[in-house]
């Protein structure tokens, strides 16, 4: 079972943030979590670096600015990969 | 990498069992969880459920402090979940960039109000010596000199600074050298070379740390260089968030600071026991004999033989060794004795159990046999049949998973942190001899009828003697380590007990035992403290070793006459209980104390000594040294 790449981005979302996986959504940012600062931000993408075994540029970094870009930034480089 | 449908059942079950209110069953789903998937992905989630089990479950508590030149954030949840899962609740503190040396020598900085138990000082080449990270080419050798001296010195500064302040451990990372010398393969015929330099202030920082009490070194370098500098380092990060380390790398330094964590907080296996047939040798002794079973120096008997020089390695340690095996004795002792591929032999051995009994039954009696708490024993099997039953029976024994190629068995052993030590003790090195002397003295106790006589035949003669340099280190061991005849469970550090044993009226008092059969070493600790015309004991135990032989009783009868001698008029005790203490609770009743206060934390026991002395059996020989007790 293969979870969508959205929502594999929003599990590792839940489990950094603490909150349900229903409360995570594409448009999930540090704008609406409020636990989600430069710390977070830094661990949320080692996280997906991990999970998808990928190293994310600094400008891919800076496309992430919510769930559902962070997902699309990562689409793109595993369909390139 | 996919989610596969085994670890949301994980999870899930882990919540399930947490909701339930099965701690130690939803402990083990964790544990599991992590063995499986352990990484930035799943440590929030791991680290999260275990907070909801804290108080269910047996945790100690470790306040660890980071000092730092670069992010060492994302290192944190993994650490937090890798202690969680070996039973410590670490609570962490991180210290702001670059700003650690002003932090060290303020005594008001928040380093020192945080109160840490434990400090990390993770500080990076390029940032303690620049010049010699990046403009090495530039420098000429007297410049480089002084450089190494210098940052050396800061170093000397800051740990002394640091010991003035806290006595808390302080482990301190050594320097990295670079992957690419400046001078390309030209630094390697240099006398010394720009990685020489680093080494030099690495070789500097080992004799200031050997100077200090309860400071270590951490060898980073040595962790890059076994990972791979180019892999371990992640320059765009550095650049862009001063994380230098490689997302998938970083789980590599938290399981180095744990190797320092878990015997700081005293989570250490005390003995490592083995299976046999294809752990120790490759095939069945019980089938193949032994010309057929594979242990040599070649392939494919290497791996066997080098996983027993790992476990010889760890004797050294003071880390006792057993074996439990489902085989003929006969068959399995013949290989244990005379197979020449063999490192280890029957006297390596604290403990044999080779039968067809279940090995958690086998275990349970190694413990009891060798008087040490079940949660100490580490347990090694290539069978995972064998291993998951285990988890299930004994969940307290440490399961350590061995992987299928045994040419990986030796390096396992020799990653687990539990059976790391930051300093040996002589009594540490003889352990196995100790215990061989011990299965004597159990022979002989059998052939008497009654206990005063094997006592006599014993010929015990304890002596009792003020803490000093060289017993130091094992006294502050035995407070960390012992748990069954301890009154008061208080662990202390080397440096709390060298300063209790300055403050006046304070009395740090070292135990030790021999007897016919040999030396225990020190055995026992006991410290008092005197307040008005009472003498307190702070601190009273005494090692598994030589419980139950009246030994208790001389140490209880020197602390009462050396309080009278100092005019006190009564000797006060206290009993708190643990979990593990129940062979120390009658120990005041039995000796006359009277009992002043019983509750929930425990009891206070009176001993009024105007009238009264505590004989000492008379088959026991006290000698006592004087110190300068002030």
């Amino acid at each position: 079972m293969t979870a969508s790449i959205l929502d594999q981005v929003r599990g590792v979302a839940s489990d950094l943030f603490s909150l349900p996986l229903d409360g995570i959504k594409p448009e999930s940012s540090p704008e609406n979590i409020d636990s989600w600062d430069s710390t977070q931000h830094l661990n949320f993408v080692l996280a997906l670096e991990e999970k998808f075994g990928l190293q994310l540029s600094p400008e891919e970094m800076e496309q992430m600015r919510n769930v559902g870009a962070a997902a699309k930034v990562i689409e793109n480089k595993l369909q390139r990969a | 990498m996919t989610i596969t449908t085994e670890n949301i059942d994980l999870r899930a079950e882990a919540d399930q069992l947490i909701s339930a209110g099965s701690a130690d069953l939803a402990r083990a789903s964790l544990a599991e969880l992590w063995r499986k998937e352990a990484g930035a992905v799943i440590a929030p989630f791991l680290v999260s459920r275990f907070e909801q089990l804290r108080g269910k479950l047996p945790m100690v508590s470790l306040r660890t402090s980071f000092l730092r030149s670069f992010t060492v954030e994302p290192g944190i949840p993994l650490l937090r979940a890798e202690a969680f899962v070996r039973g410590i609740d670490l609570t962490t503190k991180v210290g702001d960039f670059n700003a650690f040396a002003q932090e060290i020598l303020d005594s008001r900085s928040t380093l020192y109000s945080f109160d840490p138990e434990v400090v990390i000082l993770a500080v990076r080449t390029p940032d303690v010596a620049p010049d010699l990270w990046t403009q090495y080419t530039d420098l000429p050798p007297d410049v480089i000199a002084s450089i190494v001296q210098r940052v050396g010195d800061s170093f000397a500064q800051w740990i002394r600074a640091f010991r003035e302040r806290s006595s808390a451990a302080l482990i301190v990372h050594s320097l990295e050298a670079l992957a690419r010398p400046s001078a390309g393969v030209l630094d390697a015929q240099e006398p010394t070379g720009q990685s020489g330099a680093i080494h030099k202030i690495n070789l500097q920082l080992r004799q200031i740390a050997g100077e200090h009490r309860n400071v270590y070194i951490l060898d980073y370098d040595g962790l890059m260089a076994r990972h791979g500098r180019l892999r371990w380092q992640d320059e765009r990060k550095w650049l862009i968030a001063r994380m230098p380390i490689a997302a998938d790398h970083l789980i590599y330094l938290s399981r180095e600071w744990m190797r320092f964590l878990v015997p700081l907080s005293g989570k250490t296996a005390k003995i490592l026991v083995a299976d046999l047939d294809n752990t120790l040798w490759g095939g069945i002794i019980g089938e193949d004999g032994m010309n057929g079973i594979k242990l040599g120096p070649e392939y494919p008997g290497a791996g066997y033989q080098q996983l027993q020089r790992a476990m010889l390695d760890l004797a050294r340690r003071g880390i006792l060794l057993a074996v439990c095996s489902k085989n003929n004795p006969d068959d399995a002792m013949e290989a244990l004795k005379n197979h020449p591929g063999m490192l280890l032999r029957p006297k390596d051995f604290a403990a044999v159990r080779i039968n067809w009994t279940d090995k958690a039954q086998n275990l349970r009696e190694i413990a009891s046999e060798l008087n040490l708490g079940i949660d100490s024993l580490a347990f090694i099997d290539d069978n995972p049949f064998e291993r998951e039953q285990l988890r299930k029976l004994v969940p307290e024994v440490i399961v350590i998973d061995l992987p299928e190629d045994p040419l990986g068995y030796a390096a396992v052993v020799r990653d687990c942190p539990v059976f790391e030590r930051l300093a040996l003790s002589s009594e540490d090195q003889q352990r196995t001899a100790m215990y061989a002397e011990q299965r004597e003295r159990a022979h002989a106790e059998q052939t008497f009828q009654n206990k005063e006589d094997f006592f006599r035949y014993l010929r015990q003669e304890a002596e009792v003697a003020p803490v000093n340099a060289a017993t130091l280190a094992r006294v502050a061991q035995l407070t960390q380590k012992t748990n069954q005849f301890n009154l008061t469970t208080r662990r202390y550090t080397e440096q709390q007990v060298a300063e209790m044993a300055s403050r006046p009226g304070w009395q740090v008092l070292s135990l030790t035992v021999r007897d016919r059969f040999g030396d225990h070493g020190l055995v026992g600790v006991a410290i008092t403290k005197e307040e008005g015309d009472s003498c307190e004991i702070d601190t009273f135990l005494l090692s598994c070793r030589v419980i139950g032989r009246s030994v208790e009783t001389a140490l209880l009868s020197h602390l009462a006459q050396l309080a009278a001698s100092r005019n006190c008029g009564q000797l006060v005790g206290r009993f708190i209980p643990t979990r593990k203490n129940a062979p120390a609770r009658e120990f005041y009743a039995q000796h006359g104390f009277q009992k002043v206060e019983d509750n929930h934390e425990g009891s206070v026991w009176r001993w009024s000594l105007q009238q009264n002395t505590i004989a000492i059996p008379d088959w026991i020989r006290l000698k006592t040294t004087q110190g300068d007790h002030n």
